[in-house]
């Protein structure tokens, strides 16, 4: 994958309010989607048992916000299991970027190795926000990772997200594994240092 | 920033170089892997075209979807059956190490690889498994990583990550009789939250955790991740070393006075400083139950369920989620809760320590007329212990199911699940709505010897009443 097309500057389009604090993976994708050895599929099965739960009104089953890219969430969104089957699942139903007022680490961690930027922004913003998208849900809103804010109508509000992940998304480099494997000198001279590797068990 | 922290030492040892991005790539001592977060990583390896960097540094077992009745191939699920092929098969090509069923040395991977040793001071540990902070009880900077972060590691044994704050969580003072390691924790995250650790290792400290056998350091730095804690450690010492020595892979003869000198100097600094300090009583710390759908909703079992107005605004919203789910009424004492399942078993308290404790409690007792209970081992080798010493027939006797090793019905990825609105006392690590197998199933998380004590009473019990 070429730095260039791996870019992530900013992320524009219609938007989806998921209410609620703690939401976690195992919600997010329950673990008996878990059987199979491909992501393929998983976008349908996104929130299975909240969605069949309530019956047609929850927000992805939604009409108005089927289309959606942009995910809005509260706090502590993708805690619990490492399944990166998770954030695969939201981004095969077709969201690109999350707002939240914060994700467990490596639900984080996840959509950062996935290229998918999450932002944070403090609760009362994420409320109005998620408020005006419920009144213009075929309004597209825009998260802007060089100004770090989302704009929706009229508004802005700032956003945040850690240094080092924005610079990924910046500068292209959020799948780091060819530079990584690139380091394979300073891999092995890390690992020659360590006195575990050396032991004869 | 901390300094001169366990976590400071490690991380900087392990740093191969600062990415363009000023991420650490951070080299990764040992990388465990099981059939459902690794066949992805392997197909994405091949779609680049790439190899395994350390074969030798990656170990395998299966655990998450292995049925614990009957364990003949191919499995009645296709689909598990298509999973263990992968496995089988991507170890093969790629030279690791297999821990297949029946060879004695498989189980639920945080259960194995501190048996066999391969678990140990000053190493990093990554798997695609949130639960991966168990193996900081022995003084490891240990976290659970996503597949796309799996083939990274098999590709180059690092990974790219930004450093955590590091806490110290100091806990001091004898822990009761009926009190254990899982309630320590319980306790933890019920004052610290859910979120309370996210950004953060949490470093387990005092007099506490030193009283602790491995196992139960193991049961405590397990949980780390509910309390949003990527990682969580023990500074490794004497309780360490002891329960290494002699191990399959643990250092030998001359090797092993060199390790235990090394991993000593990586204990934290008495001057070491942290990003925050929280200190608890072990004497105020009651056997702990969760009454709620996150693991930070929990109480001791004298008390009620908490009143709305007893919470913040914060948890009040929560609250009012879980009453509803788990048909729970504030107020109400969740001693005498009725149960329909227990289970004994997984990565927080399926080993030979948790077994012995929750047979002491069955023994000469029988589960009531009604209530399925099953106990599961982490591992073969738990297994073979506990049949040695005859725990399976103290169980059985009871009216207990006995079970072969895996994670069973923690994550109900397997055909060990709750039906419908079934409501369990579980040693497990997580009671998310759905998370034992059915979408409206509810899990009370509790001790080994508590739920032992559930299902011999039919309800939950004060377990000190019974010791």
């Amino acid at each position: 994958m070429s730095q260039v097309q791996s870019i992530v500057q900013s992320v524009s389009g219609r938007a989806v309010p998921l209410i609620g604090n703690d939401i976690d993976t195992d919600r997010i994708i329950p673990a008996r989607f878990l059987r199979c050895v491909t992501f393929d599929g998983l976008g349908a099965q996104v929130f299975a048992d909240d969605r069949s739960q309530l019956s047609g009104q929850h927000a992805f089953d939604q009409p108005q916000y089927q289309g959606a890219e942009i995910l809005v969430v509260n706090r502590n969104f993708g805690c619990g299991s490492s399944r990166e089957h998770a954030p695969q699942a939201i981004a095969k139903w077709g969201i690109k970027a999350l707002v939240g007022e914060s994700f467990a680490e490596i639900f984080l961690g996840n959509c950062l190795a996935m290229g998918i930027p999450c932002v944070t922004a403090a609760s009362d913003a994420l409320q109005t926000l998620q408020d005006w998208i419920a009144a213009h849900p075929a309004a597209a809103i825009t998260l802007d990772l060089e100004a770090m804010q989302v704009r929706f109508g009229d508004s802005c509000i700032p956003v945040s997200m850690g240094e080092g992940a924005r610079n990924m998304f910046l500068g292209g480099t959020w799948d780091a594994c060819g530079q990584l494997v690139a380091q394979g000198a300073a891999i092995q001279q890390t690992a020659a240092k360590l006195p575990y590797v050396s032991w004869s068990r | 920033m901390s300094k001169g922290t366990l976590f400071d030492k490690v991380w900087d040892l392990h740093k191969v170089g600062t990415l363009p991005s000023g991420q650490t790539q951070l080299f990764i001592g040992l990388h465990l892997i099981h059939e459902v977060t690794s066949p992805q990583a392997f197909a994405m390896l091949r779609e680049r075209g790439l190899s395994v960097m350390f074969p030798e540094r990656t170990v395998a077992t299966v655990d998450h979807i292995v049925p614990t009745e009957n364990q003949a191939r191919p499995f009645a699920d296709a689909m598990a059956e298509e999973m263990m092929q992968a496995i089988e098969q991507n170890t093969q090509t790629n030279g690791i190490t297999f821990h297949d069923i029946g060879s004695g040395n498989q189980g639920v991977v945080h259960v194995i690889a501190p048996e066999q040793g391969l678990t140990q001071p000053g190493m990093t540990i990554a798997c695609g498994d949130s639960h991966t902070s168990t193996h900081g009880a022995f003084g490891a900077i240990a976290f659970g990583i996503g597949t796309s972060q799996v083939r990274d590691v098999l590709a180059s044994q690092t990974l790219a990550l930004s450093k955590l704050k590091v806490r110290r969580v100091e806990v001091n003072g004898s822990l009761m009789p009926g009190v254990y390691a899982k309630d320590v924790v319980l306790h933890i995250i019920r004052k610290l939250g859910v979120t309370g650790g996210v950004g953060y290792a949490y470093e387990f400290a005092g007099s506490t955790f030193e009283q602790m056998s491995m196992e139960e350091r193991m049961t405590v730095c397990n949980m780390a991740i509910e309390g949003g804690a990527r990682c969580g450690y023990i500074n490794p010492d004497q309780v360490t070393f002891d329960y290494l020595q002699g191990r399959d892979f643990a250092p030998q003869a001359d090797e092993w006075e060199q390790a235990v000198a090394w991993w000593t100097s990586l204990r934290s600094d008495a001057d070491a400083e942290y990003d925050g300090l929280v200190v608890f009583n072990a004497a105020e710390i009651a056997p702990t139950v969760t009454w709620g759908i996150t693991p930070g909703q929990g109480i001791a079992v004298t008390e009620t369920v908490p009143t709305p107005d007893s919470l913040t605004a914060e948890d009040r919203e929560l609250a009012g989620e879980a009453y509803k789910y788990m048909d729970l009424a504030p107020g109400q004492p969740i001693q005498g809760t009725q149960i329909d399942v227990c289970f004994i078993g997984s990565c927080t308290n399926g080993r030979i320590s948790d077994l012995r404790e929750a047979a002491k409690v069955a023994k000469g007792r029988h589960v009531v007329a009604g209530i399925k209970a099953f106990v599961v081992p982490g591992s073969e080798r738990v297994k073979q212990q506990a049949e040695a010493e005859g725990l399976d027939k103290i169980f059985e006797a009871a009216g207990f199911e006995w079970r072969e090793a895996g994670c069973s019905m923690c994550l109900a990825m397997n055909p060990d699940k709750l039906q419908g609105r079934q409501i369990s006392a579980s040693s497990s690590n997580r009671n998310f709505k759905g998370r034992q197998g059915s979408s409206s199933g509810r899990t009370l998380l509790m001790s080994p010897a508590m739920v032992a004590a559930a299902a011999v009473t039919g309800k939950v019990t004060d377990v000190r009443e019974m010791l």
